[in-house]
């Protein structure tokens, strides 16, 4: 039978906020353990919890890019389970009345755009981290655990996405949508792989055409976009072969393992959990006035979404203009090439081809590099005016980025300089054509095939520094 | 000039100002007074001599100096054993907590501190202050100054009994349904709570944190006032902080009730009060009539349900305020073979019975399919309360009831039901209910010579007409009685 996956995905991102969500400690990744603390995070006796309002603010800014509202009162509450590296053994989260909610993001897989229902966006604390010392590094099997607060509190941001997703691989785009979107907030470096943005997905399956829901199952443990889309695809598989064989999916949590390629179902709880939510004492609600919510509102950056339109707009292919507009640097040194004087869609193709490739090599960023918006400016105003052949364009580049001097600099001194000035190739050519007067003849009688040997000429003739384009010209001319 | 342990709190402060005594010899008094009381009271389970010398001989050199940082300044003070100290044992009476050196002060005690106040020991309470007799302390009980058989109240018993006993000028303590109030009538002592966010709860260890508030036990009204002066106001570290800036609450100690009105609140006066107690009240109130009030009789009808509100939201935060005991990073730690069974045998080990019961009742309270039936119920009741309250402000300044429908009980009495216990605080629980402010002045004896209290409600921010109030029963009572066991020929 053919079915629909109905997917959902629940996003957490760590907030790169100064302070921690409750107190004032620093949220700094790498400090020693245990240092980055006080009695709030610790959860010490006597200890309570004053809310970051710059916490609030970026939240906010979220739930704003992702066209939500925003609450003008919201609450924080307890959520309570025992865990050793959760100090209060509660978590303070927001339950019911969180501070953003009914937003959308649109998602683009290939050429069609989609939207994706936000159900919600809420507040809440990070826990510490355990490392269990022992055989596998599982706390069931540890020996003993070793505790490190200093994430204890750091602010954490969830975003729920409605079950709006149908294939793994829109699931892919939501999360890479959301991420250039968070990214382009500077609210959260969003690293995958370190888990400061971290994602669950839910996903069922049901017949096509059908309007009831199918059984889900939350998937866990994918650190990258690539594997949430093969952790879906496979999970996507079982289901369906399991409905296939007249089996019930089973309601549960599944590991996904990287390199077994599959998902397993978790070590199953003895009784489902229990969280005991209820409004946190502590606190009083969070309020957001008007005032406060346009100002936020007026600082927002443009979204990547909203670049990408910009920039097919400044004539760039959509595919193109996408890759750009999800990289906050790149979309820099885009648009300063551009702004001064750069070809768009040249300087485009150099960034998400040649320069993305380069910079891969030598491990560096783009902020890092010596290719910037003026590089690429010169450098597309060379191949415009034709000193430059686009072969050597590429080779003028790894010169910039090996940091051998601007375009100018590296394309004399390497020499790469092409001739394509009639006055200056007018008499290499006539010489050619005068030693070759069959092939001249062959060219008048209607064969193309031999301007190709013509050119090849022209360039041995000049050392390579002709410019093809030109010398066809001239030799078309000619032949008249 | 008698003993300096029975000074009140301003007969000191002027003496310290005059020269006719210095916070040495102030503290050598307490010092000796506990010496004398302690066997037989049990009022303290930690005793800061080191620190409490220290602190007094800096109070003599600051006003030496010239210094005068307020009214505390050079006092022996006692606290409730569930106010954070930095490196002082903070137990809340618990075996979970033995040992444990909190690495912080409270604001509060911060706040003591910087007006110079001499902190003297931390007193015994009902453990993590659910209780109203320090019957619950892991860590014995304490026993009422007017009679040792008796129990001081709870659960802030330890405090009151310090203040009646002489082995403290001024104590602290908290009430979350009556733990200050309550102890304070059963020891002939004032106690106050003051509106929910005016003193900071920060360092105080929670028992139920939308209903805590840290108050002063003292033997007058006016040293009640002295020791708020000190420790109240706005602290960024309390969200729940009342921001506003604090009033002037002396100008109208002397102002008399001419004028005002006082109700008297049907549901908390007659039935299920003791008679004796009850006589004292309405004497107390003609009295109030004679002195120029208008007594005004109202009804609070949702305050009925106040007890069994209480018992659910109580119980509810308190599961979760005390889920951090658990072994892992400070206290009581028992083996076990995974981290659950650590936990767990923790758990049962650290907490008394008391403390289990309440937080196995809020747990189910909280519990998936009963929260709206219960906790969402109790939260209901409590908007009620509020509203009854406002009402009743609308045609009185002041409510006026006993504080606790009998005086002191004999130990042992209550513990075998804990429901006779919980009723104890039947005429309190609605002010915490409400987060208004309410005091507690002594009326006179029983019978049996024990201590009758007399309860002043206010409105939230309230304090300066309760304290008007407050200071007009007590001249018109004129309690000056001494505790039998705070005599230097104790018995």
């Amino acid at each position: 039978m053919a079915y629909e996956p109905v997917i959902g995905i629940e996003t957490h991102v760590e907030l790169t906020t100064d302070s921690k969500m409750f107190c004032g400690c620093q949220v700094n990744f790498g400090s020693p353990p245990n240092t980055n603390v006080c009695p709030v995070c610790l959860g010490l006796p006597g200890a309570l919890p004053v809310v970051n309002a710059r916490a609030v603010e970026y939240a906010m800014t979220i739930g704003l890019a992702l066209n939500c509202s925003i609450a003008e009162h919201s609450v924080f509450a307890r959520k309570n389970y025992f865990y050793p590296d959760m100090p209060k053994n509660y978590q303070i989260s927001q339950y019911d009345e969180p501070l953003c909610v009914e937003g959308h993001l649109d998602v683009e897989v290939g050429e069609e755009t989609s939207r994706v229902g936000i159900t919600r966006v809420h507040m809440e604390e990070d826990t510490g981290k355990s490392t269990h010392i022992g055989e596998g590094g599982r706390i069931q099997a540890a020996s003993h655990s070793l505790l490190d607060f200093n994430r204890a509190g750091v602010p954490l941001m969830e975003v729920v996405s409605e079950p709006d997703i149908r294939s793994a691989e829109q699931a892919r785009a939501f999360v890479s949508e959301l991420r250039g979107a968070i990214l382009r907030l500077g609210v959260s470096d969003a690293k995958l792989e370190e888990g400061s943005m971290r994602f669950d997905a839910n996903v069922s399956l049901r017949p096509v055409g059908a309007e009831e829901f199918g059984t889900k199952v939350e998937v866990k443990n994918m650190n990258s976009l690539r594997s949430l889309q093969r952790a879906l695809e496979y999970e996507i598989e079982r289901q369906a072969a399991l409905l296939d064989a007249g089996e019930a999916v089973v309601q549960e949590t599944r590991h996904w393992d990287e390199e077994a390629g599959s998902t397993s179902g978790m070590r199953s709880k003895e009784e489902a959990f229990d969280y005991r939510y209820f409004p946190e004492p502590d606190l009083v609600p969070v309020a957001v006035d008007d005032e406060w919510r346009k100002r936020v509102a007026q600082s927002l950056p443009e979204l990547p979404a909203q670049s990408r339109a910009r920039y097919v707009a400044m004539g760039l292919e959509p595919t193109t203009a996408g890759l750009i507009a999800r990289d906050v640097e790149a979309g820099a040194v885009f648009e300063s090439a551009v702004a001064g004087g750069g070809e768009a869609q040249t300087v485009a193709n150099w960034l998400t081809g040649e320069v993305t490739a380069l910079l891969r090599k030598t491990e560096t960023g783009l902020a890092a590099s010596p290719i910037d918006g003026a590089a690429l400016a010169a450098l597309a105003g060379m191949v415009a005016d034709r000193s430059l052949s686009a072969s050597a364009a590429k080779e003028v580049l790894a010169g910039v980025a090996a940091g051998e001097g601007s375009p100018e600099e590296v394309a004399t001194a390497r020499d790469l300089i092409q001739v394509s000035d009639s006055a200056s190739l007018e008499p290499v050519i006539d010489e050619v054509l005068a030693a070759n007067p069959e092939a001249l003849e062959k060219l008048r009688s209607g064969d193309g095939k031999v301007m190709g040997f013509l050119i090849g000429q022209v360039m041995r003739a000049t050392g390579g520094k002709a410019d093809p384009g030109a010398v066809s010209r001239i030799i078309e001319l000619r032949v008249g | 000039m008698g003993d300096l342990a029975d000074l009140t709190v301003a007969e000191a402060a002027a003496g310290l100002r005059k020269g006719d005594l210095t916070a040495v010899e102030l503290l050598e008094a307490v010092n000796r007074r506990a010496a004398m009381t302690e066997a037989n009271l049990h009022a303290y389970l930690t005793v800061d001599r080191e620190g409490s010398a220290r602190a007094a001989v800096a109070a003599d050199a600051s006003l030496n100096a010239g210094k005068d940082p307020g009214p505390l300044h050079g006092i022996p003070v006692a606290l409730k054993d569930n106010m954070v100290t930095r490196g002082l044992e903070t137990t809340c009476s618990s075996k979970i907590l033995s040992g444990y050196l909190p690495p912080y002060d409270g604001t509060a005690v911060t706040r003591l501190r910087d007006g110079g106040a001499v902190i003297f020991g931390k007193t015994n309470l009902d453990e993590f202050a659910m209780g109203s007799s320090t019957e619950n302390s892991a860590y014995g009980t304490s026993r009422n100054p007017w009679d040792p058989e008796t129990v001081p109240g709870g659960s802030s018993g330890g405090s009151a009994a310090a203040v009646a006993a002489g082995s403290a000028l001024v104590a602290f303590g908290s009430d979350t349904g009556g733990s200050i109030r309550q102890p304070a009538a059963l020891c002939g002592i004032v106690g106050m709570k003051p509106t929910y966010g005016l003193v900071s709860r920060y360092g105080l260890i929670a028992f139920a944190s939308s209903l805590d508030q840290i108050g002063p036990l003292t033997r007058t009204v006016e040293d009640a006032v002295a020791a708020l002066e000190v420790v109240g106001g706005y602290d960024p570290l309390d969200s729940t902080s009342y921001p506003g800036a604090v009033p002037d609450y002396r100008s109208g100690l002397d102002s008399g009730v001419s004028g005002l009105r006082v109700g008297v609140v049907t549901e908390l006066n007659g039935t299920g009060i003791d008679p004796e107690v009850q006589a004292a009240v309405d004497a107390t109130i003609a009295r109030l009539e004679q002195a120029g009030a208008t007594i005004v009789q109202l009804s609070l009808p949702s305050v009925e349900y106040a007890l069994s509100a209480y018992y659910l939201i109580a119980p509810a935060e308190c599961s979760a305020n005390l889920a951090r005991f658990d072994g892992v990073r400070y206290g009581l730690r028992r083996h076990g073979e995974t981290v659950e069974q650590m936990m767990s045998n923790t758990r049962a080990e650290g907490f008394g019975p008391e403390v289990t019961r309440r937080i196995l009742l809020g747990t189910y309270a909280l519990s998936a399919g009963y929260y709206d039936a219960f906790y969402g119920q109790a939260q209901r009741v409590r908007t009620l309360i509020i509203r009854d309250f406002e009402a009743a402000y609308q045609q009185a300044d002041v409510l006026v009831s006993p504080t606790s429908p009998t005086t002191a009980f004999a130990i042992g009495d209550r513990t075998a039901d804990p429901l006779s216990m919980y009723m104890s605080d039947v005429c309190t629980i609605p002010s915490n209910m409400s987060g208004d402010p309410a005091i507690s002045v002594p009326i006179g004896l029983d019978s049996s010579g024990l201590p009758i209290g007399f309860q002043v409600m206010a409105p939230a921010l309230g304090e300066p007409v309760m304290f008007r109030v407050a200071a007009e029963v007590e001249r018109q009572a004129g309690f000056d009685a001494r505790a039998p066991y705070a005599s230097s020929e104790a018995r």
